[in-house]
């Protein structure tokens, strides 16, 4: 397995090896997934859409619907103005979304197609059907990742439809914006449970809770119930206050809205792990919100089931590798088990990544590699040089695992070779919980399967 | 590597038994009779204007002519390769998941480099479950994935000077026998010389090094890119090496074309081919090395599993080196008894013949028992294949076996001549979105061209086993069933909710759309994670796995106790 990969590492310049990101527009066909009856829409070749529709099912065992500008080589030379406007009629007669979200490709960008303008042509010539929207987002593939791409969404979304609005005194409960990063279904509706059982009103923006984790009932929905809603994107200005979960994917969104519709904001980490999650609930508080006892038990569990497992996480060495907000809140989560983050490292670029991990690992920064827009071919070679206990990240992280004989546990997005992943939080207190509970079984099933017969026990 | 093949002594008593004259009168070109529709079946002519109802009035037009009823008597002509209409929800790919994805992917010895932003490199990686057994000895990349990774610096300034540099350091780090290099959309955009940057690499590294323009847009589909990397191939692989003198000894020498071993099928080809003293020289490309590969042109006939992907590398051999190819199907268990009878015959040895009717007798005996068990529990259940671009024909085969009748079905990236058959290839008119795809112009070669066989014996061979022929998916399909090429998701869902299927056969995309319906959807591009599903042992996984799928319990959880109890 991978055994053509050295311990030694080598500068490498210009060759990416088993990368640990991806593109932009799938970040935005994910947020996109999250508006309510909303049609993600790929302006490029079909190869995207056909690759992003693919990976999104693999993680969500999910329909991802998304249709595409289908551009041909004609199209790339003289511009993909008509093939988007065939691409909107077609797609509203057929398929009668109340919007379509435009993300742009490397294609689309290098050729420079001004979508604005487009849109301005589809509405002008009758394209879009009364009370319907198309809104778009820039997602060039060559720059950032995508999380990236997953933010731009966000951002559009905000600066298509949120606008100052004055009058916020109708609302019975105050109103919370929440952003909630590049996370799943079920992690939405675990953020949006906590900021309810609080007292607030929650829009969330993207929601893809009830939309990618939508029932089995015997019949299909192009657009299931989920989802964030045209008014209440229209509404985010009511808002008393945006929270965005993780600089990277949330924060420019948030800032944005801040910006145009006068709604103050806070960047927060993602509530990966107590401390993290900790800081979400004081933010809630600090809106003159009452804490529940609900949230207050919950927490005295997390923290119960961390003193009864400290003994097998303490000084263990991690590795985690993922999307750069994922990363960050569980090496500080892994730093609070008593852990040892040996390597942490993600792919999307971006240098708050390192600032971010050496103030969040403090005294102990320099027991850890901190790698920012790397890949997995490096963190191969780093594990091979400084050997860990415990793999954590996406899938990809499998081959790692099996070729250094390393327990793993998988972790953020994609995870493209297990079940129940979307349906299960990983975020909030009850998230925490579950993370224990899964790098507990991945340790001390190794334990158990490396102990000699008269170590190994029934109790532990 | 394909190991050389040393035939065991034949077990003469056994082939005495073999009855020559009955296999040689065996009619092995007579399109199979399909299973009957079920007699409640929908009109199909009375489907198709519903079918393109909603669509704005040229997109009706146009996608009616993508939509035929079948008639294996007097085959209609559909309209296929030709672009998907943009918003319209197709599952088609691109020309660089058709050249790098399916054709060159799968060569375990080479580092295939993608030249352009992460994503293209990203999705190609692992996901088409191309399994390959590698010596330990030798090197195995199918793991890893290599990208350029271009970013705005390179799409403004031109990413040659990157590219150059990340083919170094993979020679550096990993000093492969060769590099491959694949181009992405905007490199074509921004005008990168990708061959220029392969030629000049390949003078540093001494060591081969090629590229392919395969950008995205090229084509309507994957389809263009499998041209292109056939193309590639031909030109910078195949001949460049000599299959070894201890190697030549079996004359029953051939190449298995478009078989790129999906969930372990070349696997079972490569042990029947084993059994019946068939030497395999080379895969293109399931399993597959360079160096068989690049001696491939010594085998003598090409066998072409998937027609599609492949024809043009088949066609190109016969020119230049003289190698006859025959379409096979090794999908089903009849289908792959036809195959190695076909083979047999071609290559006219008394003494092959006997020894695969043997091969066939052994291995049918082990599926008939259980194709037996599993027909009685599924025979008469509807199913409909939207798949690729030859499997919605080749799995036919499976569902005849177990007499299922495919109600509906088409292919997503085909061409005319795999609906309608190789006859009508060289009619299909070229249109502007595959103008730019090259033809390559091959002569036969002055040196290596050897006629396998005469000009007389291939008119007798194309009479008795169809060689450089392919009668193509209609032939086979029940009269009245529907056919629809480039299928959309309206059409699809339509389809679905008027069929009534029991299983239906499609791709990632569709298999939660279907499932949601209560119906389940077997992937037939990544097998769900399955397979094999080729040769006879394949035959029996599949039965037992449509098995399962029709007849599981889960999907009678669907409606709530409490709904049922009010029903």
């Amino acid at each position: 397995m991978l055994s053509q990969t050295p311990t030694k590492v080598s500068q490498r310049s210009a060759l990416r090896i088993n990368p640990a990101k991806t593109c932009q527009p799938i970040g935005a066909m994910y947020a996109a997934s999250g508006i309510h009856n909303c049609l993600p829409y790929s302006h490029g070749s079909q190869g995207c859409c056909s690759y992003h529709r693919s990976h999104l099912t693999r993680h969500f065992k999910e329909p991802f619907m998304a249709a595409t500008s289908s551009f041909t080589e004609g199209a790339s030379v003289f511009g993909g103005q008509p093939n988007l406007l065939q691409g909107l009629r077609t797609a509203f007669a057929a398929y009668d979304p109340d919007v379509i979200a435009v993300n742009t490709t490397c294609l689309s960008e290098t050729i420079g197609d001004d979508i604005p303008q487009i849109i301005g042509e589809a509405e002008s010539s009758g394209i879009i059907p009364e009370g319907k929207f198309v809104i778009h987002a820039n997602t060039p593939s060559y720059d950032g990742s995508h999380v990236t791409g997953f933010s731009n969404m966000c951002v559009s979304m905000v600066k298509y439809f949120a606008t100052r609005i004055e009058d916020s005194s109708e609302a019975s409960a105050p109103q919370l914006n929440i952003v909630p990063g590049f996370v799943d279904p079920a992690d939405m509706r675990e953020i949006r449970r906590l900021a309810e059982s609080v007292g607030f009103t929650v829009t969330m923006f993207p929601d893809t809770a009830g939309v990618l984790d939508a029932p089995q009932t015997g019949s299909f929905q192009m657009y299931p119930d989920g989802g964030v809603t045209v008014d209440e994107l229209r509404n985010l200005g009511r808002g008393v206050k945006t929270l965005a979960l993780g600089p990277f994917a949330s924060a420019e969104a948030a800032l944005q809205l801040d910006k145009i519709a006068g709604v103050p904001h806070e960047v927060l980490d993602l509530p990966v792990g107590i401390a993290a999650t900790d800081r979400f609930i004081g933010a809630l508080n600090a809106l003159g919100a009452a804490i529940p006892d609900e949230i207050t038990t919950q927490r005295g569990q997390l923290v119960d089931l961390m003193c009864d497992v400290q003994q097998h996480f303490y000084n263990k060495k991690v590795a985690i590798f993922g999307d750069p907000d994922h990363v960050l809140s569980l090496t500080e989560f892994c730093r609070d088990l008593g852990m040892i983050p040996v390597h942490i490292l993600t792919g999307t670029p971006g240098k708050a990544f390192g600032r971010k991990a050496t103030e969040i690992l403090g005294d102990k920064a320099d027991q850890t590699n901190i790698e920012g827009e790397q890949d997995l071919f490096l963190l191969h070679q780093l594990i091979k040089n400084q050997p860990v206990d415990l793999l954590v990240g996406t899938s990809y992280g499998k081959y790692i695992a099996r070729a250094e004989d390393i327990p793993f546990v998988r972790f953020g997005w994609p995870i493209l070779d297990r079940f129940g992943h979307a349906l299960i939080p990983s975020l909030g207190y009850a998230g925490a919980i579950q993370l224990i509970s899964k790098m507990s079984d991945a340790l001390l099933d190794r334990r158990d399967r490396d102990s000699t017969e008269w170590q190994f026990e029934l109790v532990l | 590597m394909k190991k050389p093949q040393t035939l065991p002594a034949p077990p003469a008593e056994a082939l005495a038994t073999v009855d020559l004259a009955a296999v040689a009168a065996l009619d092995l070109v007579t399109p199979e009779t399909a299973v009957p529709l079920p007699q409640q079946a929908p009109v199909a002519t009375d489907l198709v204007e519903d079918l393109v109802k909603p669509y704005p009035v040229k997109v009706k037009r146009k996608r009616a002519k993508h939509i035929t009823v079948n008639d294996p008597d007097e085959i209609p002509p559909i309209e296929a390769n030709v672009r998907s209409t943009p918003g319209i929800i197709t599952t088609r790919g691109c020309c660089y998941a058709g050249c790098k994805g399916v054709v060159l992917g799968p060569i375990t010895d080479v580092i295939h480099i993608v030249h352009g932003p992460i994503g293209c490199s990203y999705y190609a990686w692992m996901t088409r479950r191309n399994q390959a057994d590698v010596p330990e000895s030798e090197q195995d990349f199918l793991k890893y994935c290599f990208s350029t990774d271009m970013t705005t610096n390179e799409i403004v300034f031109g990413g040659e000077k990157k590219l150059a540099q990340a083919v170094r350091e993979a020679y550096e780090i990993f000093h492969p026998k060769a590099i491959d290099i694949f181009s992405t959309c905007p490199v074509g955009l921004i005008g990168d010389d990708v061959h220029a940057v392969a030629r000049e690499a390949r003078k540093e590294l001494k060591i081969p090094v090629f590229a392919f323009s395969c950008e995205g847009y090229k084509g309507v589909s994957q389809s263009a890119g499998h041209h292109i990397a056939n193309n590639g191939l031909f030109k910078n692989v195949v001949g460049t090496e000599e299959l070894p003198a201890e190697a030549k000894t079996n004359p029953f020498r051939v190449n298995m074309l478009g078989e790129y071993n999906i969930g372990g099928d070349a696997f079972e080809i490569e042990r029947l081919l084993n059994a019946c003293g068939i030497q395999l020289v080379a895969t293109f490309s399931g399993n597959a090395q360079l160096a068989e590969l690049a001696h491939s042109q010594d085998a003598n006939l090409n066998l072409i599993q998937c027609h599609r992907s492949i024809n043009y590398m088949a066609t190109m051999m016969e020119t230049k080196y003289g190698i006859p190819w025959l379409k096979v199907n090794f999908i089903g268990a009849e289908a792959t008894a036809k195959t190695l009878r076909k083979i047999a015959r071609y290559f006219g040895d008394d003494e092959l013949t006997a020894r695969v009717e043997i091969v066939i007798a052994e291995e049918l005996a082990k599926v008939e028992p259980v194709r037996q068990a599993v027909r009685a529990r599924v025979e008469g259940r509807p199913v409909m294949l939207f798949v690729g671009g030859s499997r919605s024909h080749h799995y036919q085969s499976l569902f005849r076996d177990m007499g299922m009748p495919v109600v509906t079905a088409g292919y997503e990236f085909a061409h005319r001549d795999d609906y309608e058959g190789y006859q009508v290839a060289s009619t299909i008119k070229v249109d502007a979105d595959s103008r730019n795809i090259e033809e390559l112009t091959v002569e036969a070669d002055p040196e290596h061209y050897r006629a396998r066989k005469s000009p007389e014996e291939l008119e007798r061979l194309k009479a008795s086993v169809d060689i450089a022929d392919y009668k193509g998916m209609m032939p086979e399909m029940a009269k009245g069933a529907m056919v629809v090429d480039d299928i959309s998701h309206h059409e699809l869902e339509q389809l679905i909710e008027t069929y009534h299927p029991a299983l239906v056969c499609s791709g990632i995309k569709d298999k939660y759309v279907v499932e949601k319906m209560g119906i389940p959807c077997k992937q037939l591009h990544n097998y769900d994670y399955g397979g094999p599903y080729a040769g006879f042992r394949g035959a029996v996984n599949f039965y037992q796995e449509i098995d399962r799928m029709v007849n599981s319990p889960v999907w009678g959880f669907i409606p709530t106790p409490w709904e049922k109890q009010s029903a």
